[in-house]
């Protein structure tokens, strides 16, 4: 498991007790507050899960099983330029598993995780709706359509200098 | 009570609606294979996660097969527990649980006491097709002062899960991840030290395999009773003669006392000693400090706190420690009998047989996990040097005494040697739930009216329940008396404290179901409490049995204040015989 040490400020903090009072700290809402505070971070690292656990009070073993379980969500902070690569039914039969293994070639980095220099992160997403264009990419809230394995280059290219 | 009406493998059957297929079954004297339920009806916890489907059943008008742990009966249901579909599916699912699986059972600590073993057994597995797709997982293996977490071994029956924290409340494990790399682990896969287990062994209770194992020392131990320099002593707990018979086939409530003994001696220890007579020299202690806190409180003064709490159990006050740190100075400062037989075997009893303190090797023989950790401590060592060196459990004094060829059961009945092995029956009564209160009332109630007790029994203060209260009559003085075991039931305890709903004044607090006697170091009970109650039973058997039975008339712990102590709660027993708390509960770091 990679581990980011993140410490947290007083406001942060805050901003995650604010989160878990609006779903009235009520453990049966785990998934929606951590639904939430990824969206206000970004990611769900260790110490964030801490004071959800704390606020919610369930064991932080517990947040962290859920975390693991759905590939939703993330303990490390998504790239500037986010690739999701659509393994839904579709784009799956399509050659989505192709594409995805090209990003990966190319960027040197696993489903899940960061590039050093935080440019890119990949993750699979299912189903956008797009299935007209299967396989599907979308780069932060790019979507790009019928992509093949040879067009990842050029992809990842038009992100080069942001 | 509305009834249902089905057949299961044409045999018509009656059973309350909202059975399952599973426990109907039963009733109709057919037993159907389960792996991941566990059934722990004496404590409210029936786990049927319905996961690993070993127990799939057909049900006519039913498409797929159902799990019938966790399937409910209707009127009708016509059910078959053992058609070639079944049969075919459950041999299916067995290879697929054991084509990720480890095949060292050889060598494996859990081998001949596995669940999954004894399934592959059942079923006649003697192949395991789809071997070569599955992905073998490669987690490291997780050390602990007592307990191994093997998670290439885990089937995700999610017991360990269930006891963590439904019965316990410790909250250390929970499932992570999904597919082949699902598991159960603490918070980001932290190590157990780390975390906040208590140690209990709950979890190693009740795993199916060999995910979950204890710290062996038993290697350890033969290397150093073959050593000629060192002097090897041992303590036994007063739970693991109600249980070690067990392991040798004799019925559960068998006592081996003087077999244990017997064995204890044949296997080299130099001298046999008991924690029972810890166990006295405890109350003597925590007595004292019972009734010093009381009698202050009682002439108004403000600074004492009460309830006052027991604190012999070592999970119990990690648990504390790890959760309720704003209560430190609550529970009793007295050490547990296994620390305070070490302080004294290490000082006074050295002294006596005139050995180094280095070359004196205390050995505890526990029911127990938590105290392979509680040894380990530092304020039990001094320069380094532990006061009890390590601990065995009872599961692994069976499997040494099998090794040394010692055939127990033509053991005679032998006796503990002195001075450290005498006991009254106020120690042994420690084994099981509010028997630490029970001895010290025995005790405490003489010291402070001054007046012989008319019985020594205590009946309210006895039994199975989970919490349980009682007045106890000091001559006038209503005694308020709380007793938990299981440490959820410990939680609810603790937070009516916090929160001044209780006025007891003193509680007795155990980690395990029933007490020592249903500790992690047991032979496995795998969640049958009928076991429970005739160990139970086999403690006060004991108890009654002995013609001493309140700690403070134990010839022997007098004279070990007359020539050593001086008296309970002098400074020589708070160096040695006390102790203190520290807060491990993990602060949140922000600035």
């Amino acid at each position: 498991m990679s581990r980011i040490k993140v410490e947290l400020k007083k406001k942060d903090v805050d901003t995650i007790k604010e989160i878990c009072r609006s779903f009235n700290n009520n453990p049966d809402e785990l998934i929606n507050v951590l639904h939430t505070t990824q969206h206000a971070f970004g990611y769900l690292p260790a110490e964030i899960q801490e004071v959800v656990a704390r606020e919610l009070r369930i064991a932080v073993a517990k947040v962290y099983g859920v975390v693991t379980f759905y590939s939703f969500f993330s303990m490390v902070p998504k790239g500037r330029n986010p690739i999701s690569v659509c393994t839904g039914t579709a784009c799956y039969v399509r050659g989505a598993e192709n594409v995805l293994s090209e990003f990966r070639k190319e960027l040197n980095i696993d489903v899940g995780e960061t590039t050093p220099d935080g440019r890119f992160s990949i993750s699979c997403l299912r189903c956008i709706g797009a299935c007209g264009l299967a396989p599907v990419v979308m780069v932060g809230e790019k979507t790009y359509g019928r992509v093949s394995p040879e067009m990842v280059r050029d992809i990842i290219r038009e992100y080069e200098d942001q | 009570m509305e009834m249902v009406t089905l057949t299961i493998d044409d045999k018509a059957v009656e059973v309350p609606k909202g059975t399952t297929i599973y426990k109907a079954a039963k009733k109709a004297g057919i037993e159907i294979p389960v792996l991941c339920y566990m059934d722990l009806g004496d404590l409210n916890i029936e786990h049927k996660p319905g996961g690993c489907r070993i127990c799939v059943v057909e049900v006519e008008g039913r498409r797929n097969l159902a799990p019938s742990c966790s399937t409910e009966v209707y009127e009708g249901m016509q059910v078959h527990t053992h058609t070639i579909r079944v049969l075919n599916a459950r041999q299916t699912i067995m290879e697929l649980l054991l084509s990720d699986h480890p095949k060292d059972c050889l060598i494996c600590p859990k081998s001949g006491n596995c669940d999954l073993q004894n399934m592959a057994i059942k079923m006649g597995v003697r192949e395991i097709h789809n071997q070569d797709i599955a992905e073998v997982s490669t987690y490291r293996t997780d050390f602990s002062p007592a307990i191994i977490r093997d998670m290439n071994k885990c089937i995700m029956c999610r017991r360990c899960e269930t006891m963590c924290n439904e019965f316990q409340t410790v909250g250390a494990l929970s499932a992570i991840n999904r597919g082949f790399m699902s598991v159960v682990a603490p918070a980001f896969e932290m190590d157990l030290e780390d975390s906040v287990c208590t140690y209990c062994g709950q979890c190693v209770a009740v795993c199916p395999t060999g995910a979950l194992t204890e710290v062996d020392h038993t290697h350890r131990l033969i290397r150093d009773l073959s050593n000629p320099s060192k002097t090897v002593i041992v303590q036994t707990a007063p739970a693991v003669r109600a249980a070690l018979g067990e392991a040798f086939g004799l019925p559960p409530g068998t006592l081996v006392t003087g077999k244990m003994a017997a064995a204890l001696r044949r296997l080299g220890f130099k001298y046999v000693f008991d924690t029972d007579f810890s166990a006295d020299l405890t109350i003597m202690e925590e007595g004292a400090e019972l009734l010093d806190r009381l009698t202050r409180h009682l002439k108004g003064d403000k600074t004492v706190r009460l309830p006052i709490l027991t604190s012999c159990c070592p999970s119990w006050v990690n648990f504390f420690e790890a959760q309720f740190p704003d209560m430190l100075d609550i529970p009793s400062t007295a050490r547990s009998p296994q620390q305070m037989f070490g302080a004294i075997a290490k000082t006074y009893f050295a002294d006596k047989i005139k050995v180094k303190r280095d070359h004196l090797v205390v050995v505890s023989i526990m029911p127990c996990l938590a105290k392979k950790y509680e040894c380990t401590r530092d304020e039990f060592k001094v320069d380094g040097n532990p006061d009890v060196d390590y601990s065995i459990s009872t599961r692994e004094l069976a499997h040494l005494i099998k090794q040394a060829n010692i055939d127990f059961h033509t053991l005679p009945d032998e006796e503990f040697d002195l001075p450290l092995g005498e006991s009254t029956g106020a120690g042994v009564i420690f084994g099981a739930t509010g028997g630490v209160i029970e001895a010290a009332i025995r005790t405490a109630y003489e010291l402070y009216t001054n007046k012989k007790l008319p019985r020594i029994d205590f009946q309210e203060l006895r039994g199975m329940d989970g919490i349980r209260e009682a007045v106890i009559d000091f001559d006038g003085l209503p005694l308020n008396i709380g007793i938990a075991h299981g440490l959820g039931n410990a939680r609810k305890l603790l937070e009516d404290i916090r929160s001044g709903k209780n006025s007891y004044h003193a509680i007795e607090i155990m980690a395990c179901p029933g007490g020592c006697i249903g500790g992690g170091g047991q032979p496995l009970h795998h969640g049958n409490f009928s076991i429970l109650k005739k160990r139970m039973e086999a403690i006060y058997r004991e108890d009654a049995a002995k013609s001493i039975r309140k700690s403070h008339e134990n010839p022997y712990i007098i004279k070990l204040y007359e020539e050593f102590l001086g008296k309970p709660m002098s400074e020589k027993s708070h160096k040695l015989l006390h102790t203190h708390y520290v807060d491990k509960s993990k602060k949140i770091i922000y600035i």
